[in-house]
């Protein structure tokens, strides 16, 4: 890393001024937003501020087990945050399961595979590596797994009639969801492919603006992103992957039937 | 119940017609087991049992959106279209241009070309003008002469009486024949 300028709090303090515009839309224009913009304001900067001490420690620790721990949080967080934006879910702890064992199973591997193979650093479990790299996987994992589990609950709901009509045939469970699952897989993996095809032209990744701030060559940079967009590309279609094996499974018995008494629409 | 036997249920809406005849394909969870022809239902792969035992159910379910994907074997199809009067050509139509009348024969003719040992039939001509019925029900008597039997849930007394060599009638959750006058 070469030199970056290193930001005091009075620069902070100009950008924060900044919101001040927000907030007089809001009266001004009576949207009543106000109070919500400044508490999640103030909940970012916590948020955040919290979560640079926490690196901190953590990468001056560079325990194997802190960074497993921290990673088995952001997995958990995950998990609750994909359930939050499904419009039904399986009843009881399986909605929960699904979602964050499919999401931990493929973010963790496509993260290991990453800072064993391509990152030389001392050890796989350096935490400078390991957690930002899992956290742009998860995040990007997180939404494929979420939509794709979203879709197929909705999917399967909406056409009862002819997923049963399948099985009334003697079609086996595989054959009856078969298109249902396809447009989940789908839908969970669009945005990947839509997001590798726009970079660069319509929008510039955060994180490579981050390293060309930070003072990385921009080509270098691009290297990065282009590794990272590998690696998002590759955990969501793991994660999708394991989501719809496991939802499947849920969604129909051993005798082959469609039980949708195991699904409840958001309360 | 014997091979070519009929059997009509009748009952009031929501008495349970259609989750007796769910159940017996095993489509909902169900206590219980039945046999057919000795083998028991619980002890072979669902898949097998519904091939038999064949559920058309009073709405149709469409899993394509052309007509063509839902029948596999066309050539088993194309007589019993001409003989329920349904165009020939449907085959290459959306789904969606056809008439309820039209998926009703198209389901059971769907099902008829498996050539289940049982068919279980839920008002499978409650969409249909008295002669297409007629239609339909010589081709249930065919398949019974054939060898097959068949469970039929109806509203219409009189199709109970033609088609039900026993009647049945579902009160109160439970399952009561029915004398020759029609009465419990």
């Amino acid at each position: 890393m070469s030199q970056y300028i290193a930001l005091d709090y009075w620069d902070i303090a100009a950008a924060a001024s900044l919101i001040l515009i927000n907030a007089g839309l809001s009266v001004a224009f009576r949207l009543g937003l106000e109070k919500r913009l400044i508490i999640a304001a103030a909940r970012m900067v916590i948020q955040l501020t919290l979560v640079g001490l926490v690196l901190k420690a953590l990468f001056a620790a560079a325990s194997p087990w802190l960074t497993i721990l921290v990673a088995l949080i952001m997995v958990a967080f995950a998990g609750r945050e994909s359930i939050a934006r499904q419009d039904r879910s399986f009843t009881g702890l399986w909605s929960y399961g699904i979602g964050t064992s499919s999401m931990c199973v493929a973010a963790l591997i496509v993260t290991l595979f990453a800072v064993t193979t391509q990152f030389e650093t001392r050890s796989w479990f350096d935490p400078r590596y390991a957690i930002p790299l899992l956290g742009m996987i998860l995040g990007n994992t997180m939404n494929g797994v979420s939509l794709c589990l979203d879709r197929l609950l909705a999917t399967a709901h909406a056409q009862r009639t002819a997923i049963e009509a399948r099985l009334a045939l003697g079609a086996d469970a595989r054959t009856a969801l078969a298109s249902v699952s396809r447009q989940a897989m789908r839908a969970g993996m669009i945005p990947t492919v839509n997001a590798m095809a726009a970079t660069g032209l319509v929008s510039l990744p955060g994180m490579m603006t981050g390293q060309i701030l930070a003072g990385v060559a921009p080509v270098d940079a691009v290297k990065y992103q282009i590794l990272v967009m590998f690696l998002i590309g590759g955990g969501t279609a793991l994660g999708v992957f394991a989501a719809i094996q496991l939802g499947m499974r849920r969604l129909m018995d051993r005798r082959h039937r469609l039980r949708l008494d195991r699904l409840q629409a958001k309360t | 119940m014997e091979a070519g036997e009929c059997i009509a249920v009748s009952g009031t809406s929501g008495s349970g017609k259609s989750l007796f005849l769910r159940a017996l394909a095993d489509l909902d969870p169900n206590d219980g087991d039945i046999r057919l022809n000795g083998q028991s239902r619980n002890a072979m792969p669902a898949p097998n049992w519904r091939r038999q035992v064949v559920y058309v159910p009073a709405e149709s379910g469409w899993w394509a959106d052309d007509v063509g994907a839902h029948f596999p074997d066309r050539d088993a199809a194309v007589g019993f279209l001409k003989r329920l009067e349904v165009p020939m050509d449907c085959f290459d139509w959306p789904v969606a241009r056809l008439s309820t009348g039209e998926r009703q024969r198209l389901a059971l003719v769907r099902a008829m070309i498996l050539s289940p040992r049982v068919m279980l039939l839920d008002e499978p001509t409650s969409g249909l003008d008295p002669d297409t019925t007629l239609r339909v029900e010589a081709v249930l008597h065919e398949i019974l002469a054939n060898g097959s039997a068949m469970i039929i849930v109806s509203h219409d007394r009189e199709q109970a009486k033609r088609l039900g060599h026993r009647r049945f009638q579902i009160t109160g959750g439970a399952l009561c024949e029915m004398n020759a006058e029609g009465t419990a």
